[in-house]
């Protein structure tokens, strides 16, 4: 962002404009940048309150992922040196919040075609706004499903067996990975043509990046070129560093992969790569997409 | 002084089956303080010339200016000045009247209180205090396009870009949106509208340019247009086709050009320029010929006549060759396939 002067350049010869009330005085870029961000934020928030269905499902999903691969696989796959509900929940946990994350695709989409982009960019509004506020309400729908997740693996059986802050720290990992993929996936939203190719892109892509991984089996288990797919995966270190950081790693062996081995700052890494990528070819993007 | 000046805008968008020229070449001014209507069918360029002079798209070639603003050298300045309201009513279905124009206001960076106290003021001016506390999902197109055009307005603009603002809507709804956009242009704001109908052009605008192929192929008042296209059309329809030729004959005695006949050969019009007086004479002439008649009666000349008049074609045709593809055309659908085509 760069940082202009106070009041924006035209607002002071041209106060005529402003019907009621200068545009809020003195206040600087960042400080508009901030507000217009919140203003889209709460907007696709109030959307999300008055969408019971969408809510719902938010809701109910995470639920059902958590019984089902718990309460299904749970009893015909092993996992030697753990018991599978405790290995498997912080595969849960990422594939949701990477599932989740696609919604701001979808969303980017819908908005696209509803004209409602077209509004926002005839507004004297931040550029990067509309992008701000749609990542920022999908965490905030992430962190929702995460806080149910948890709650749903611990009726199940599963336990944090580290201390408060390694739990806390395993949670804003899950989310800020979740952060960084909601830009990759608004990227998507804005470069195709209906909110339905979307849907359909996450399972091409979503289904073999979560699958071929740690998250529900051991690589050694998988066959040659996809043990290496899956150790090499950011999915996996992902999975990895949240199992660590909730003590759910048993005595299972950790491959010998570089990524696996250091699973934490791979993600971190990871995670910085993405925003550093993606963030500004998005906001490139989105000065210049209009509806069709 | 004009308040926005456009000169030789392009655009061209790359397709499948090779580039599509969607503006060539198009100058516009506007006066500052008049309303200027873009008149053309499906696929002319008058959504293009819009999303343009809005800022939305940059033209692939062509310079326009805003107020003296650069459209695409500054347009965070544009955006700061304009009010737009499109064909497809961007208002969010899920969030209130109020909140809708509330959200708009603060993002025209109006303080909290300010917004709050000027989307009430829209709610009261624009009778929408139905849908002012309810979402807008389940509101009637009309509401729909009210709550759009309040959002428009927002700030008060200094130019005022309306992109087929009654597209869609029911005869009723469209006049009362009339009756809004002519308070507003009386105030002196300066307005851009772009349509498919002359009467909305006739009713609403000081200028109208015509548009097709993206391109301007005429210019001038309502008045002068219709001068040029013969005005109003006096129409007769025969109850026996046997009278028809008689009748024709009639018209073409009292009208400007010749008469044109319909399908079925039964109903036969003409331009005329005195109007009623016109008809008069050739209902005269009819009776003393013994011509029974199903209906008689004046109308006004159609964008179609404007484009049969100006383009030896009719404006659906011209659609159809905006969009070659077809897959798109407008005509069934008014969900409007104008932009890119």
């Amino acid at each position: 962002m760069s940082v202009r002067a106070p009041g924006g350049r035209r607002s002071v010869d041209r106060p005529a404009t402003a019907s009621d009330g200068p545009p809020a005085e003195a206040s600087s870029t960042v400080t508009l940048w901030l507000s217009d961000g919140w203003i889209v934020t709460r907007r696709n928030l109030t959307k999300l309150k008055r969408s019971p269905d969408m809510l719902v499902f938010a809701v109910l999903q995470p639920i059902m992922f958590v019984l089902l691969f718990s309460q299904i696989y749970g009893g015909s796959i092993q996992v030697a040196g753990s018991d599978y509900t405790q290995y498997l929940m912080a595969g849960i946990f990422a594939q949701t919040v990477i599932f989740g994350s696609t919604f701001s695709g979808s969303a980017m989409a819908q908005d696209l075609k509803d004209g409602i982009i077209d509004r926002f960019r005839t507004l004297p509004m931040s550029s990067s706004a509309v992008l701000i506020g749609r990542t920022n309400s999908d965490l905030v729908l992430n962190t929702l499903s995460v806080v149910i997740m948890m709650g749903t693996g611990f009726l199940v059986g599963w336990r944090v067996t580290t201390d408060a802050g390694s739990a806390l720290a395993g949670i804003v990992l899950l989310l800020l990975f979740s952060y960084a993929f909601s830009w990759v996936m608004a990227l998507l939203g804005m470069s195709v043509r209906s909110p339905e190719v979307i849907n359909n892109a996450t399972f091409i892509i979503l289904f073999p990046l979560t699958f071929i991984s740690n998250a529900f089996v051991q690589p050694q288990t998988l066959p040659g070129p996809l043990e290496t797919f899956a150790n090499w995966n950011p999915v996996s270190a992902l999975v990895q560093a949240v199992r660590e950081l909730f003590g759910n790693t048993g005595s299972v062996p950790v491959p010998d992969a570089w990524p696996m081995q250091n699973a934490l700052p791979t993600v971190l890494v990871g995670v910085v790569v993405l925003l550093v990528v993606f963030v500004p070819l998005c906001i490139r993007k989105f000065a210049s997409i209009s509806s069709r | 002084m004009a308040i926005i000046e456009a000169e030789g805008l392009q655009k061209t968008y790359s397709s499948k089956s090779g580039p599509v020229h969607a503006l060539d070449s198009m100058d516009l001014t506007v006066p500052q303080g008049t309303v200027k209507a873009l008149l053309g069918p499906n696929g002319a360029g008058k959504t293009t010339v819009v999303k343009i002079l809005t800022t939305l798209i940059r033209p692939t070639a062509g310079t326009a200016r805003v107020d003296g603003i650069d459209v695409v050298g500054d347009p965070g300045a544009v955006r700061r000045i304009i009010g737009v309201s499109g064909q497809y009513s961007a208002v969010d279905e899920n969030l209130t009247g109020f909140e809708n124009l509330d959200m708009v206001g603060r993002l025209y960076h109006l303080s909290a209180a300010a917004s709050r106290r000027r989307a009430r003021e829209l709610i009261d001016q624009f009778e929408l205090t139905e849908a002012g506390n309810r979402p807008v999902k389940g509101f009637s197109g009309g509401m729909r396009r009210r709550i759009d055009l309040a959002g428009a307005l927002v700030i008060k603009p200094k130019i005022l870009f309306l992109d087929e603002p009654t597209t869609g809507l029911d005869p009723r709804s469209r006049i009362s949106l009339w009756g809004i956009i002519k308070d507003l242009v009386r105030d002196g704001t300066t307005l851009l509208l772009t349509t498919q109908y002359l009467e909305e052009a006739d009713q609403l605008s000081d200028d109208i340019v015509v548009i097709d192929g993206g391109r301007a192929i005429a210019e001038g008042t309502s008045d002068e247009l219709k001068a040029q296209i013969g005005g109003h059309r006096a129409v007769v329809s025969v109850v026996d086709p046997a009278d028809a030729s008689v009748a024709r004959d009639i018209l073409g005695r009292h009208g400007e050009g010749d008469p044109v006949a319909d399908d079925d050969g039964r109903s036969i019009e003409v331009a005329v320029s005195d109007g009623p007086r016109a008809l008069q004479l050739i209902l005269a002439d009819l009776g003393e010929a013994g011509i029974d008649l199903h209906d008689a009666g004046m109308r006004r000349p159609s964008l179609d006549d404007v484009f049969l008049r100006l383009t030896g074609r009719s404006a659906d045709d011209a659609a159809v060759a905006a969009d070659p593809g077809g897959s798109r055309n407008g005509r069934t659908s008014a969900a409007g396939t104008e932009t890119a085509a």
